[in-house]
């Protein structure tokens, strides 16, 4: 019964790790950019968060502030890259790897500050799973925070600064050839996406009790597991934008429940990292092997391209 | 309206790759021009295209358009004078967005772009009816993605987009050069289409001698990065492809160099 005991906990923090998926989709799948920021903004978002709160801020404040220092990361990722012609993933590295000690100058120089659900009026925690109103629960808090970031990012990317984005990410040439400035839509991408993380990031140091100044490493593999897991399992039903970024959630939440299962199964703990990076690895060679073994040839009509 | 004046570019400078690509070029485009490139390989007539264009920056010489002083205006900026269409017919087009979406984008062509949606229902409408310019089925398709139309199609589509918002200079890099003969010949009656009836002054590369003689009001002939031949109204209007062959001679010192230019 075990499993049973724990599957909402990783529906919750399937849930918690479904916006921070929704982040990465931006940059991954949007921007067609790799951006390993996050594994340092996952980090920095939970940090200011619990550290905002400790200094008598209310949870929304703290919240937004962790949104506006993901923000500030993205915009350092996207100056490398743009202005210093940084490669995408070697700018997102070295800034992910400066928010290391950035995280612990927020932490007061400690490599984690916790943060008690009795004393503080906490928006998710791992307590609220079970036994609470159905609005306290962390499952249907975090759900509703999808449905409302689902709505804003449908919309936003509707817009002309969202399209205009978008076109970004699927031709650069086009794209300025149409007179869209691609460094700042890049540079907007980034920032979005990683104010999106970070904020994920201060649910997670709340559902968790603490922040931890290891809490983002891996953070781009479970981000990319769930945009991946999503698009493999939902891929096929609609191409609608709001429905792409539910898939991402679902996926996150996919990725949790299988983790509980294999844990439950008698996986060490330790090997988890492992299993993440190899299942990830098999989900991104799918699409690629499937095509060079598998595809059956197709025969083409028409006179041959000069 | 647009005005080369004495523009030098040359690549990889300082290596054993170093190429001067543009070496001292004049052009100047009266209103309403419709002007023919030819020119063998590395004669510069892409070159010339990018430089207009600002892909990158001329190492001399200046750019103006309408008397505006271009020379170091970035590429995105440029693209409100601009309408583009490229040799490859994946350059012009966003694959992964919708035919419709394609079209908002290059009708906020060199607009300032806000939080203002990206299309509306009137747009929808109006995209419909340009589309049926191209008699290619397209407006029953405005929400199809655009990767999964023909390379005639596509290209077909960036030229309808490059005239949508209407440019000050429209710029054709062999756009027909990837399309089979037919979907070529179809694409290049449609430019003639929309270059006449909204009169767009017009720079168009292109490899076919016969295409470059019977398109256009003027024909320009490019030689090591600059140009060799100019010619305008009746005259060009008796040009034989033999003739070009001969001054296409004349100039590359006897030997007839390349095998693209197409004879046919």
């Amino acid at each position: 019964m075990t499993l049973f005991n724990a599957l909402p906990g990783a529906c919750a923090q399937g849930l918690i790790w479904g916006i921070m998926a929704i982040g990465v989709y931006i940059t991954y799948k949007i921007l067609d950019l790799a951006d390993l920021t996050v594994d340092g903004t996952m980090c920095t978002g939970g940090a200011v968060c619990i550290i905002f709160m400790l200094n008598g801020h209310s949870v929304g404040v703290s919240l937004f502030a962790a949104f506006i220092a993901g923000m500030l990361a993205g915009l350092v990722t996207g100056i490398f890259h743009t202005a210093m012609g940084i490669p995408a993933i070697l700018a997102g590295i070295l800034t992910q790897l400066g928010l290391y000690s950035i995280n612990l100058r927020i932490m007061g120089g400690k490599a984690n500050q916790a943060i008690s659900v009795d004393k503080y009026d906490l928006l998710v925690s791992l307590r609220y799973v079970k036994g609470v109103a159905f609005y306290k629960n962390t499952i249907f808090v975090a759900a509703l925070i999808i449905v409302i970031l689902i709505a804003i990012l449908y919309w936003f990317f509707g817009t002309e600064i969202g399209c205009s984005i978008r076109a970004t990410g699927s031709n650069q040439n086009m794209s300025r050839a149409q007179g869209i400035d691609t460094d700042f839509t890049k540079i907007l991408g980034l920032m979005l996406s990683n104010g999106i993380v970070a904020f994920a990031s201060g649910l997670y140091a709340q559902y968790q009790g603490f922040a931890d100044v290891n809490a983002g490493r891996g953070a781009i593999v479970i981000g990319l597991a769930a945009v991946i897991i999503g698009e493999v399992v939902f891929g096929k039903i609609s191409q609608n934008f709001g429905f792409k970024l539910f898939s991402v959630a679902f996926g996150a939440i996919i990725y949790y429940l299988v983790l509980q299962i294999v844990l439950w199964m008698g996986l060490n703990s330790n090997d988890l990292k492992l299993l993440s990076a190899l299942v990830v690895a098999v989900f991104l060679a799918i699409p690629y092997m499937k095509g060079k073994y598998f595809s059956k040839p197709v025969k083409r009509g028409g006179a041959p391209r000069a | 309206m647009l005005d080369l004046h004495n523009i030098y570019k040359t690549f990889n400078a300082g290596t054993v790759n170093e190429k001067t690509a543009l070496n001292g070029l004049n052009l100047h485009l009266n209103e309403g021009d419709f002007v023919t490139v030819i020119g063998g390989n590395g004669a510069g007539k892409s070159t010339m295209l990018n430089a207009v264009a600002g892909t990158w920056f001329v190492d001399e010489g200046t750019i103006t358009i309408d008397d505006i002083d271009v020379t170091k205006l970035p590429e995105h900026k440029r693209a409100k004078y601009l309408g583009r269409v490229f040799q490859d017919p994946m350059t012009g087009t966003a694959a992964t967005m919708q035919i419709e979406e394609n079209m908002a984008l290059a009708a906020r062509r060199g607009m300032v772009r806000s939080l203002r949606k990206g299309i509306t229902a009137k747009e929808r409408e109006f995209y419909r009816e340009q589309l049926k310019i191209l008699g290619l089925g397209l407006e029953d398709r405005l929400t199809s993605k655009v990767g999964l139309l023909s390379g005639g199609q596509r290209q077909a589509l960036t030229l309808l987009m490059a005239t949508l918002k209407k440019p000050r200079l429209l710029l054709l890099d062999e756009h027909t050069a990837a399309l089979d003969p037919k979907t070529a010949a179809k694409v290049l009656e449609t430019t003639d289409k929309i270059v006449n009836s909204e009169h767009l002054t017009t720079l168009m590369i292109t490899h076919n001698m016969r295409d470059a003689i019977a398109h256009g009001n003027r024909l320009i002939m490019m030689n090591a990065g600059h140009v060799i031949y100019d010619v305008a109204g009746e005259e060009k209007k008796h040009l034989t492809v033999q003739d070009l062959l001969a001054k296409f001679e004349e100039a590359a010192g006897g030997e007839l160099a390349n095998d693209r230019m197409i004879l046919s």
